[in-house]
This record gives C-alpha cells, structure tokens and sequence, in this order.
C-alpha cells in the first residue's frame, strides 16, 4: 500500500501546475502579441509580421543586436576557458595559499548586484583610461558569468569518477594526459552547458553594460530598455521574440549535449 | 605519492589564469569604488578629484591622505533620501523574499513527489525561463499590466472591476516582478534538498502514526531548511540592490538604494556619491554574502 505520507497530493499537482503556468503565461502571451498587426499593442489586429519587418530595417536596433550577439559569443569563450581552469583548480587542486579568497571571489559575482559591479569596472577602466565600448563590456561581461561556468563545470567534476584519472596515471599518464584524455571529455557537456549560460546571460545583461559601454556602443538589452520606459512599442515584443527563439534553441542544443554526455559517461566508466 | 596529490598541482596551476582575472577585474575595482567614495565631487571629466597618485611619491600620499573626506558618506547619513532607499531596499527584499518562499515552496515540493521521470522534466521547466531574459519578462508584464493591457480587458469583460485598473507603478506591480524573475532561484534549491531527502524517514513517521500534515511540520520542513536558507540568500542579496524590476515598475515616488545608485551616478554625475552609496550597499550585504558564500562551499565540498 502506498503511504499516505509520501503520496504525491492534489495539493502537490495544484501547486506545480499553477506554478508552471505563472512562469510560462507571461512569455506565451509576448510572443502571440508579436505577431499582431495593429499599432495598438493590446487590440487584436490579425496575424502579421509587420514588426519583424520593422525590426530589419530598424539600422540602430541592429547594430545593437549584433554588438550584443559578439559580445556575447567573445565574451561566453573567454568566460568559457577561465571558468573551467577555476573550476579545476577548485575541484581537482586540494588545498592551496589563497583558495577560500579564490572561491569566494568566484562566488560572490553569482549574487552581487550588478549595480556594483558595474560601477566598479567602469571606475576601474577609467583608471586604467581605456577606451569604453566593445572590449569594455566583454571584459565585465566575463568577469561575471566565468562565475557561472566555474558553478556548473565544478560540480560536474566533483560528480566525476576520480579513480578514472588514478588509473590513467597508473598507467603511465603524465597529469596533464590524464586531464586531456579522460576528464575533459567527460566534462564536455558541462562546458558546453557553461558556454550556452554565459552567452545567454551576457545577451541579457542591462545594468552592467549600461555601466561600462561607451558613447555610440550601446547593446540591444539598452536599446530595449530605453525603449520600454518610454511605453510598449510592438516593434519590442518581435525583437523579445527572436531573442526567445534564439535562447531556445540554444537549450535544445545544451540539453542534447547533456543527454549524450551521460550517454558517453555510462560507456566510459565500465573500461 | 597518490596518484591524486600528484594531480593536485598542475590543476592548482590552472587556477592561476582565473584568479589574477578575479583580482584584477574583482577585487581591484572594489578599491577603486572605496576610493572615489572618499573623493570630493569635481566637475570635471572623471567628475571627482583624484585621492591618490602614487606617481607623486610618499610625501603627496601622506598629503592627499590628509584630505581624505568622508563627506560623502555624512551626505548618506544626513539625507533623509538615502537613509529611506536604504530602508526601502530592506523591506521590499525581506517582504520579496518571504513571498518567494510562500510561492516557491509548494512548487518545489510537488516537484519533488514527482515520479523520477517527471521531475527532470519539471526542473528543466523551471530552470528554462532562467536562461530566457528577464528584462524580456519583465517587459512581458508590462504588457500584460499597462493601462489598456490583458488583464485590464479580462477583468473588465468579467465584470470584476468598472474601470480599468492602475496596474503600472505600483508597488504591488513590482512585488509581481520581482517574484516572477526570482522564483526558479528559490524553486532550485528548495527542490535540491526536497528530492534528496530520505523517503523512509516520512514513513517511518507514518508508521508512528503521524498525520500527512504532522509528518510534514516535523520531519520535511526541518530537514528541508538548509534548502530554505540557500534559496533565500540566493533572491535576497541581489533583490537588495535591484535596479531594473523597481525602475520598469514601480512607481517613482519612492526608490530603492540600487536606483538611487544609478540616479546619483547616469542623472546626477556624482560619481564619489554613487561609490558611497555602493559601498554602504556592500556593507549591508557583506553578512548574508559570508553567509552564502559558506553554504556554497558546504554544498559544493559535500559532493566530493
């Protein structure tokens, strides 16, 4: 007989399904009401694409777009690079001088207002006075979400088999052999998924690339943004959908690389 | 030698790439911010006046330490404009936070008495709108909530209201926000500890005779706190220095301490300001992040 207390309740499914709804609503309700063909953005007009084809040759919104899609893809390979290096040194490196400062440096961005943040990059880069724009915020941009790679890929290799590296190294591997070809191609799919993350949170970032963005340079969340407090523009709600799509399609490609992986995880481990 | 500690070396290698990026580009800005922050307002193109230039030898230093000013940080103190952002910024995140765990709460529990292949499902669920941007749902709101938006017309044609509704720039429109944009961030790790927990212990209370509900308030709940302290932590500290959500919603009456941050700095271009008001932001938050920043540690140690 199943236990009364651990059965999962109409309570339990109500919740869950209220829940979902609440977050999902919202974006469902953005991307019908893109392709509305009236200029009033809450009367039904039809189906349209008028504000895609607005959106294409709208020349500053796209030059925001593709400011923020380079800084993105420049930024997310950086943060990519260092973030699985932290995230080694943290899982793999035992004890060293510095490690609780290195940890909680890597931890603390994961929280911090990006008010802070970004105000101190910005006054850091005008010490250093550099030229504020593209390198600018790539360099805040990495800063920030080499934090979320290192998350992620950590816990990845600490779920990690490490008697696989021991017999690598039993077996005549020098360290950095073992950490090629055993490790990394078992935490592949989590820098995979830490890549996908940091584009995604650097394509949605506001407040810091406000902060440390040059005159002239500004990316499509500040465009966005400017648009937004001056009232619903329906030529917004196209452009929040291709980024959805966008989005989209890069956690399809995230969640496949994870399913292969713990495919290639289970093959590997009987050898 | 273990074939483990002779690992531990060159992976401590590979941390040194990435800890000079976080001093640098971490740290180092942090001083920056301290030090402008005990600048005086200059207007001038950077608008303060530089506190230190180590170029000027010993003596300049010993001088310009003299002049060090702290006004800033009375302005802080004195105006009443500061003192009530701070204020503000405390109890929206308090009130935020405990509605986040009233919300979040059921949801996390439902998922966790899922059957083992719905869950990963439901997780994924809950962690997609993450990634989507939230500027892009905050805006999805506006939508939603402006003068002539959906709720407006569906309330009307069911006859619950007469006239439209003020929705916008109200504080109830930012608390809907800010909910909306922190649920997974309380869902995540509420659901970690939930599903981890030991199913026998919940029947073995209901061995003993306990209620469903008795077995909850004394066996789930407690085990689940950590999960509870994590997912607080994890929406209070940046809900405290939110800029965004109150911008785009509230009304403007009233700011929160990110959006006097942002006023002083963008309108006011009163940079040593600004870096008061970070710093004293940072101080605020110096506690819950030690705190944060120790339960992660656990968590992440106790995995290894």
């Amino acid at each position: 007989m199943a236990h009364t207390v651990t059965r999962l309740t109409r309570f339990n499914m109500t919740s869950l399904a209220l829940g979902l709804a609440f977050l999902y609503l919202p974006i469902v309700i953005l991307v019908i009401y893109s392709f509305n063909a009236s200029r009033l953005v809450t009367v039904w007009g039809g189906w349209s694409l008028r504000w895609y084809h607005e959106f294409f040759n709208d020349r500053a919104m796209l030059e925001a777009a593709w400011m923020s899609l380079s800084v993105a893809a420049v930024s997310a390979t950086l943060a990519t690079l260092l973030g699985t290096l932290a995230a080694v040194g943290l899982a793999r490196g035992e004890r060293f001088r510095g490690r609780a400062l290195f940890s909680g440096m890597l931890y603390s961005p994961l929280v911090m207002p990006e008010v802070i943040s970004g105000l101190s990059l910005l006054l850091l880069f005008v010490a250093l006075n550099a030229e504020r724009g593209f390198w600018t915020v790539t360099i805040a941009h990495t800063t920030l979400t080499m934090c979320f790679v290192t998350v992620v890929v950590q816990s990845r290799l600490s779920a990690l088999d490490r008697s696989l590296e021991e017999a690598a190294m039993d077996l005549g591997c020098d360290p950095v052999r073992a950490f090629l070809m055993v490790t990394l191609p078992l935490i592949v799919p989590a820098i995979v998924a830490g890549w996908m993350l940091a584009f995604t949170l650097s394509l949605d970032d506001v407040v810091i690339a406000s902060f440390t963005t040059g005159p002239g340079s500004a990316t499509l969340p500040i465009r966005i943004y400017s648009e937004v407090r001056l009232g619903v523009k329906p030529e917004i709600n196209a452009i929040c959908t291709l980024v959805i799509a966008l989005i989209a399609v890069i956690i399809v490609v995230a969640s496949f690389a994870s399913k292969l992986s713990s495919a290639r995880g289970e093959s590997a481990a009987p050898l | 030698m273990s074939a483990r500690r002779i690992f531990a070396r060159p992976a401590r290698f590979a941390a040194i790439a990435p800890y000079l990026w976080m001093v640098l580009f971490f740290l180092v800005p942090f001083g920056f911010v301290l030090k402008i922050s005990l600048s005086q307002t200059a207007i001038a193109q950077p608008p303060y006046t530089p506190v230190f230039d180590f170029s000027e030898g010993r003596a300049a230093l010993a001088a310009a330490f003299a002049q060090l000013s702290f006004d800033n940080f009375g302005l802080l103190v004195q105006d009443n404009l500061y003192i009530l952002s701070y204020l503000r910024s405390l109890v929206v995140a308090v009130t935020s936070t405990l509605i986040l765990l009233l919300i979040g709460y059921p949801i996390a529990y439902g998922m966790a008495r899922l059957p083992q292949r719905w869950q990963a499902v439901a997780m994924m669920l809950v962690i997609v709108p993450f990634w989507t941007s939230f500027l892009i749902r905050i805006y999805a709101w506006i939508n939603i909530l402006q003068h002539d938006g959906l709720l407006n017309q569906v309330l009307l044609t069911l006859h619950i209201v007469s006239a439209p509704v003020v929705w916008l720039s109200t504080d109830s429109a930012m608390y809907l926000g800010i909910v909306y944009s922190y649920l997974p961030f309380m869902i995540l790790p509420l659901y970690a500890t939930l599903s981890k927990m030991d199913a026998s212990l919940l029947e073995a209370a209901g061995d003993l005779g306990a209620s469903p509900r008795q077995a909850f308030w004394l066996v789930t709940f407690p085990l689940s706190l950590p999960g509870v302290g994590a997912g607080a932590l994890l929406c209070f500290i940046p809900i405290v220095g939110e800029f965004v959500i109150p911008d785009l919603l509230a009304g403007s009456n009233s700011l929160m301490i990110g959006q006097t941050l942002w006023l002083e700095f963008f309108t006011n271009k009163d940079w040593p300001v600004a870096s008061a008001a970070a710093v004293a932001l940072l101080l605020l938050l110096v506690p819950p992040l030690v705190l944060y920043d120790r339960l992660q540690r656990r968590q992440l140690e106790a995995n290894r």
